[in-house]
């Protein structure tokens, strides 16, 4: 079982400050592709927001319901793809599914992530994998140009 | 069978002593009896028994070992047909649980006599194991299905549900206690309304009603009976369902198979008897013989303790978190209008983090929609948090719900 340091690093305050005063947390209008990802095992259910300048994303936000994980994932998830090309912004899901899994051995590689690291926590709970995973993985079906598929929970 | 042990956990019914998970984890407070409950050693021991000295497919060989293995699954039916209040053993099909046992008299009764016109009713408070088997019936067959909404008390509204049920509804379809909320249903008024209405088939769940009340099947006046043997401490995969006989035998089979056959000719084949018919292949022998002693434990306890038991548990938990600021109760402000259910949301902590911070508090508890996303809607929330109790909680247990549901709104405080 994980114990308070678990807990404490899980909760840490920059996790807080962002499920608390979320960023980018509005609709965007003039959004070039948007994604929804949805978590049918808690109900929780947030859209993601992206425009594109060229290979560029020039903007993203996005808005929903969720936990303190889901929310504050995705809030530090548009600042992180912010201004990055597709490419750039394909690499960090990437980096990012490995740190929440725990599969992430190369510390210099987590080091690039920067504030992202925060949601390292999170691979002591995996349970809650799919909170810190649900913007992301909208984020890819919006770059995808997909539908984006719920998330496969095993849900009852 | 194991000693019963006579150290007595303070404040419990039964002690955790005779449940081994319980015992090897003396700090674990497990509040999730709603999903599955612990299992006593006497159940465990009678599955080992069972596979020692009994082990033998059923119904089939002509030596005496299968005789005994035979004989072991009638016992249990007998059994567990006893605790529930059922005269006539063979009357009680052995399922996976619940949702298989609403499966089969969804598509096996519901397949054969609902049709295009008709109309199925349920309640906003369903599982979903008893709400999508009757909403994919209706779609498919082309039926109305319709829905009994909550009336301001949070129970089933009864005027409506008069209203819906009409001459034309095939199947009513409602659970004996939620399991989301704890609310125990008026069974009675449900069903004589049902009764009065038409000819309904009166279909109950009672997945959450036999680990907590005294269930008198027979009594109940339902056509159809679904309970789950993993919640009232047998092993998972066991369960059942209760079914008229005139009804079992006119109806068609859910699976095909052995066991369930009397004749295969080459162009057709005929049925085995009640219960045979319904249980094709091999049957679960280990979940029968287990789910038999789970009710001879919980015999042992006394269902009149075990409901007093969890009534004084359920008022104190309420008590303890309407006392804590920002933390909302659902479901009916009476602990004896409930199970031993509670459950709640706490301002500005979602549920799955407030789950979460209680369980490295040792505090196991569900947070989600409970397979109860149209209730969740009704409530006006996407999920909640339930803590649920059975023999093994003490008033201990709840304390520490408590405390530790306050230390997750400390932790989510600002600072």
């Amino acid at each position: 079982m994980a114990d308070d340091a678990a807990l404490d690093a899980l909760y840490q305050e920059i996790i807080l400050d962002h499920y608390r005063r979320p960023r980018n947390f509005r609709e965007l209008p003039e959004a070039s592709c948007s994604a929804d990802g949805k978590n049918p095992n808690c109900g929780d259910a947030l859209t993601v927001w992206l425009k594109f300048d060229g290979d560029l994303v020039s903007d993203v936000s996005f808005q929903g319901v969720g936990c303190a994980i889901s929310k504050a994932s995705a809030s530090l998830m548009t600042q992180a793809v912010k201004g990055r090309s597709r490419d750039e912004a394909a690499v960090i899901f990437e980096k990012v599914h490995r740190l929440v899994t725990g599969t992430e051995t190369d510390a210099a590689t987590a080091k690039e992530l920067g504030q992202l690291r925060a949601l390292a926590g999170v691979a002591k709970f995996p349970m809650r994998v799919k909170c810190a995973s649900l913007a992301w993985h909208a984020l890819k079906s919006a770059m995808d140009g997909a539908e984006p598929a719920a998330q496969g929970a095993a849900t009852s | 069978m194991s000693v019963k042990s006579t150290v007595h956990t303070l404040g419990a019914l039964a002690p955790k002593s005779d449940f081994p998970l319980l015992a090897a984890s003396p700090e674990l407070v497990y509040l999730d009896s709603a999903a599955t409950a612990q299992k006593p050693q006497s159940v465990l021991d009678a599955i080992a028994h069972y596979y020692r000295h009994t082990n033998a497919n059923p119904h089939r060989g002509a030596y005496a070992l299968s005789a005994a293995a035979t004989q072991a699954y009638h016992d249990a039916r007998v059994r567990v047909a006893r605790f529930l209040g059922v005269a006539d053993a063979d009357t009680l099909i052995f399922t996976r649980g619940t949702t298989e046992a609403m499966n089969l008299v969804a598509t096996a009764w519901g397949g054969a006599n609902v049709a295009r016109g008709d109309n199925i009713v349920v309640t906003r408070l369903e599982h979903h194991a008893n709400f999508v088997p009757w909403q994919q019936l209706a779609l498919a067959v082309g039926a109305e299905f319709r829905i009994c909404e909550r009336d301001a008390s949070g129970g089933v509204d009864l005027e409506q549900w008069a209203r819906l049920v009409d001459a034309r509804t095939k199947v009513v379809a409602f659970g004996q206690v939620s399991n989301a909320l704890g609310t125990i249903n008026p069974v009675t008024e449900m069903v004589a309304i049902a009764r009065r209405a038409g000819r309904a088939l009166v279909v109950c769940d009672g997945a959450q009603a036999v680990p907590h009340l005294r269930v008198n099947v027979d009594a109940l006046g339902v056509d159809a009976y679904a309970f789950s043997g993993h919640k009232i401490g047998g092993p998972m995969g066991s369960g059942g369902l209760v079914m008229r006989r005139a009804l079992l035998e006119a109806m068609p089979p859910y699976h095909f198979g052995g066991d369930m056959i009397e004749w295969v000719h080459d162009d057709h084949t005929t049925w085995n008897v009640v219960p045979h018919k319904f249980e094709a292949g091999t049957p679960n022998v280990e979940a029968a013989v287990g789910l038999a002693a789970a009710c001879d434990y919980v015999d042992g306890l006394g269902m009149e303790a075990v409901r007093a038991h969890e009534i004084a548990l359920t008022t104190e938990a309420m008590r303890a978190l309407a006392a804590i600021p920002g933390v909302t109760l659902h479901g009916s402000a009476r602990a004896e209008d409930r199970s031993g259910v509670v459950s709640f949301s706490v301002r500005d902590v979602h549920p799955h983090d407030v789950a979460t911070t209680l369980d490295v508090e040792g505090v196991c508890v569900r947070a989600g929609h409970h397979c109860a996303q149209p209730l969740m809607r009704a409530l006006g929330v996407h999920s909640t948090v339930r803590a649920s109790f059975w023999v093994y909680n003490t008033p201990p247990d709840v304390h520490r719900l408590a405390a530790a549901v306050q230390a997750a709104q400390e932790r989510f405080a600002l600072p």
